[in-house]
């Protein structure tokens, strides 16, 4: 068995190759998985077919895999704008916290009055934007590696809002280190009555679709793309590449910040520990599954969603633990990644063709 | 007897021929130059004694054996070392650290023995390094050393230096130079690559030279000088006829006055000045890594000059943005198009509306309708070839690379084209097609700055020449004496060009 490099095919055909190989990529993994769920004794047909009602079976199973993918896909949306930029953002976990931090002290500090929901929304991408912005900047401008801060940033994050939470933004009212419900009248609405998916779904899509519009479609995008295709062609055509580099890693934080906001006004409604489920962590791979590509992340953030979705039916109905749900995450990355060099080579099988390495004659 | 024979060798990237049946015969113990312009296929051809290529004709005998050497690890196995121009060396590893690296058979190294063995070599070689050191504590000139005793190390008798001496100093060359003859006189053939003549009648027994991938001749270097190797070097055959047409010169477009400029650290531009007008091209000619990249990348901005003043069209632009600099209509064709000119994962259509995607717009929007009207028109203008304008740019040859940025920066509507090596790599019909677009250019009454190493080019299209040397114009040719132009490139000044003749009549 040996790899063929392919021959050029148009567009088309290598479009349709790829989402061929990411579909076989995908049920590859699954397969894999199903010998781990058979070693807990469970028929991996009958864990799969619980897995999938776990996620679409009803009405508001639906709903359940969409709200978590809300927050899914905007942050991952974001990390791809960076990553297109040639920018790499690792701090969506400090980020998300930083921008909550934004977004409550605006729902519990500034008086309220009509113009409390945007702002609030606004000052969280603030948050976020700073705090993925200054990694950006120091990238940008001295070369410094702004995975590494971000990184650092994470932690510095997670325990500064330990702090608050024990202290000024701490529930009055309260014993747990959280704060106090915001006003009810800011809780967003919802979509589907007597379910949880309230309208930051309609906000996650628009985000996808106007990442896309721009990315694609205006020049700022296009002078992005190139940065992170080629930085040195981009210098040389003269695109202002640090400011660039710097927005792009600002806007990434900005939407983390904006899924933090997100977050709060549609789900848990105040901040308190551990309110990040790992997001700014799974965005990484969503936004890598989903070619960096803003519309084809829906789709990748809607398998990551189903499948943590799912895997607590799994675990209700079956007893398998749920943290099969990050083996078979874990499982699809490596497949997804490691089959892309399919669409480039084609496999060939038996030993036709086959070159010996020609024998040399020592001295 | 010889060492090496190289018989016949060929070697062809894609339709650019790099060797075209070149024999090169290499001595034991002797010191063998072997000497062209870049491009010559110098290079090429000793990556194929070293096994990095394969030669697509020819044979190769070690010893007097036919041998196929298919890699490094079989030259090294048959003796044959190379000192790349680079040096690959671990920076914060030690000396004996980095010749173990990578050897084979070694699962357990003992430090210690290396070390020792290598004492004894670098007293056998009188090559004096201190094997407990780290490289980055080292010299340009020590870590030269380090890279010529790994080498030896693995018991090589024949070595291949690229370019020894380019990135040394005056008393560093000095102290490579006896280290070569020590190595000879130990009955180790050396070859060395290079294009500078007086280092070829320094230290060398022997010298080939290669022009346009072919050998030109394999001479006694006691029999000959500089003047003679200068002319084999540089030679001239006008390979093409390009309709050159006089054109109307008009007033000074580009000005670049006393401009200093740091690159990496070292001051790359010493005070250069040169004026182009509209309506002419300014050759400058010179030795690769003389300040010619550095010169480009400054006038349009991407290098900050230390002092000196730049004026386009009489606008001061020392200052400004690359942005600000193309706006006042400078098109740049980059000597390295894969690097700096295309965006070769995007399309043919994006790469051609580069810097331009904002006159491609419907209502905010880019168009990607405009965009690819445009592309197809391109494709059909500058006769680009390739099945799709949607198709990568990497996919195509470097021919029809080069054609897209030509159309994409003609288009501009230039008044200063900067060409630095505008056909580089680039084969016969592709180099015919873009010198006749710079004749044009030339004609309609832009102002053509050519960069380039290859003298046919700049002595084909330009009005006037100047050579560029160490950072600084080093004269203007006029006149055809070509041998001239070759001192010139080899840093002799025109005072000393003379002295050197009356020498070679005295003689």
């Amino acid at each position: 068995m040996r790899l063929v490099k392919r021959n050029n095919t148009d567009q088309r055909t290598a479009l349709i190759r790829s989402v061929v190989i990411m579909i076989g990529a995908i049920l590859g993994a699954f397969v894999v998985g199903s010998f781990l769920i058979m070693a807990k004794g469970v028929n991996p047909v009958q864990a799969y077919i619980v897995l999938f009602q776990g996620a679409f079976g009803s009405t508001y199973r639906i709903c359940e895999t969409l709200l978590r993918m809300t927050p899914l896909l905007i942050i991952s949306v974001g990390v791809a704008i960076g990553y297109r930029t040639g920018m790499f953002n690792m701090g969506g976990e400090g980020q998300f916290i930083f921008g909550m931090i934004g977004v409550m002290i605006v729902f519990l500090w500034v008086p309220a009055g009509i113009f409390t929901l945007p702002l609030a929304m606004l000052s969280g991408m603030l948050f976020g934007g700073i705090c993925a912005g200054f990694p950006g900047a120091m990238k940008a401008k001295y070369g410094v590696s702004e995975s590494i801060i971000n990184i650092m940033l994470n932690y510095i994050m997670l325990y500064w809002l330990s702090r608050l939470l024990n202290s000024v933004l701490k529930d009055p009212n309260g014993y747990m280190p959280q704060t106090a419900l915001i006003n009810e009248k800011y809780f967003f609405p919802l979509l589907v009555p007597n379910t949880r998916l309230h309208v930051g779904f309609l906000i996650a899509i628009l985000v996808a679709v106007t990442a896309y519009i721009v990315l694609f479609y205006t020049t700022i995008g296009f002078q992005m793309r190139a940065i992170g295709s080629n930085i040195h062609a981009a210098r040389y055509a003269g695109f202002p590449v640090v400011k660039l580099q710097f927005l792009s890693m600002f806007v990434a934080g900005a939407l983390v910040g904006l899924a933090g906001f997100v977050e709060i006004g549609g789900v848990h409604h105040r901040l308190m520990e551990g309110i990040s489920a790992n997001y700014g962590w799974d965005a990484i791979p969503i936004a890598l599954i989903g070619r960096q590509n803003p519309l084809a992340i829906i789709l990748s953030s809607l398998l990551f969603a189903a499948i943590k979705v799912g895997s607590n039916a799994m675990q209700t109905q079956l007893g398998v633990p749920n943290n099969i749900a990050s083996v078979l995450q874990g499982l699809v990355i490596l497949f997804v990644i490691g089959s892309s060099i399919l669409s480039r080579y084609r496999l060939e099988f038996g030993s036709k063709g086959k070159k010996k390495k020609e024998v040399k004659v020592n001295a | 007897m010889y060492s090496i024979e190289m018989r016949g060798i060929t070697k062809k990237f894609g339709t650019f021929c790099a060797n075209s049946n070149v024999d090169l015969l290499i001595k034991k113990g002797e010191i063998h130059a072997l000497l062209g312009e870049n491009g010559a296929g110098k290079t090429t051809l000793m990556t194929v004694l070293y096994g990095i290529y394969g030669a697509d004709e020819g044979e190769i005998f070690v010893g007097g054996k036919k041998m196929t050497i298919n890699s490094p690890r079989d030259a090294i196995a048959n003796g044959i070392g190379m000192v790349h121009q680079h040096f690959m060396l671990v920076q914060n590893f030690t000396v004996a650290q980095n010749i173990v690296l990578g050897m084979k058979n070694r699962f357990w190294v003992k430090l210690e023995q290396v070390e020792k063995e290598l004492d004894e070599l670098s007293a056998k070689y009188k090559l004096k390094i201190d094997p407990r050191k780290k490289v980055s504590e080292l010299s340009v000139g020590e870590q030269e050393r380090v890279e010529i005793i790994k080498a030896l190390y693995r018991k090589v008798d024949v070595l291949i230096l690229d370019e020894p001496t380019a990135v040394l100093t005056p008393q560093e060359i000095d102290d490579l130079f006896v280290t070569l003859r020590d190595l000879k006189n130990a009955g180790i053939s050396i070859i060395i690559i290079t294009h500078k003549l007086d280092e070829v009648m320094a230290v060398t027994d022997t010298v080939t030279v290669l022009r346009h991938g072919i050998n030109e001749g394999t001479i006694s270097t006691a029999e000959t000088n500089q003047k003679e190797l200068a002319k084999l070097m540089v030679g001239h055959e006008v390979l093409l006829n390009i309709e050159k047409a006089e054109s109307q010169v008009g007033d000074v477009v580009l000005s670049v006055d006393n401009v200093h400029a740091i690159a990496d650290g070292v001051e790359k531009l010493k005070g250069i000045s040169l004026e182009v007008r509209a309506g002419e091209v300014l050759g400058i000619a010179g030795v690769d890594g003389n300040g010619q990249r550095e010169l480009a990348r400054s006038i349009v901005g991407l290098l900050t000059k230390t002092s000196g003043t730049v004026t386009i069209g009489g606008k001061d632009v020392t200052r400004s943005t690359v942005k600000q600099i193309l706006d006042e209509g400078v098109a740049y064709i980059p000597e390295d198009r894969i690097k700096d000119g295309l965006l070769c994962e995007f399309s043919i259509e994006d790469n051609l509306v580069l810097q331009s995607t904002n006159d491609y717009k419907n209502g905010p929007l880019i168009s990607r309708k405009k965009i690819r009207e445009h592309g197809i028109e391109m494709m059909k203008e500058f006769d680009i070839r390739a099945k799709d304008v949607t198709e990568p740019v990497k996919l195509l040859s470097g021919g029809n690379q080069q054609k897209i940025i030509f159309g994409r920066e003609l288009t501009r509507k230039p008044r200063l084209l900067i060409a630095t090596q505008p056909t580089r790599g680039l084969d016969i019909g592709a180099v015919e097609y873009m010198w006749t677009r710079i004749e044009e250019a030339k004609q309609q009454g832009v102002a053509v700055l050519l960069i380039s190493t290859e003298l046919d080019e700049i002595l084909t299209l330009s009005d006037r020449i100047e050579v560029i040397y160490e950072g600084e114009i080093i004269g203007k040719f006029e006149g055809d004496d070509i041998h001239k132009l070759g001192l010139l490139m080899a840093g002799v000044k025109p005072e000393e060009t003379n002295k050197t003749e009356e020498k070679v009549k005295e003689e």
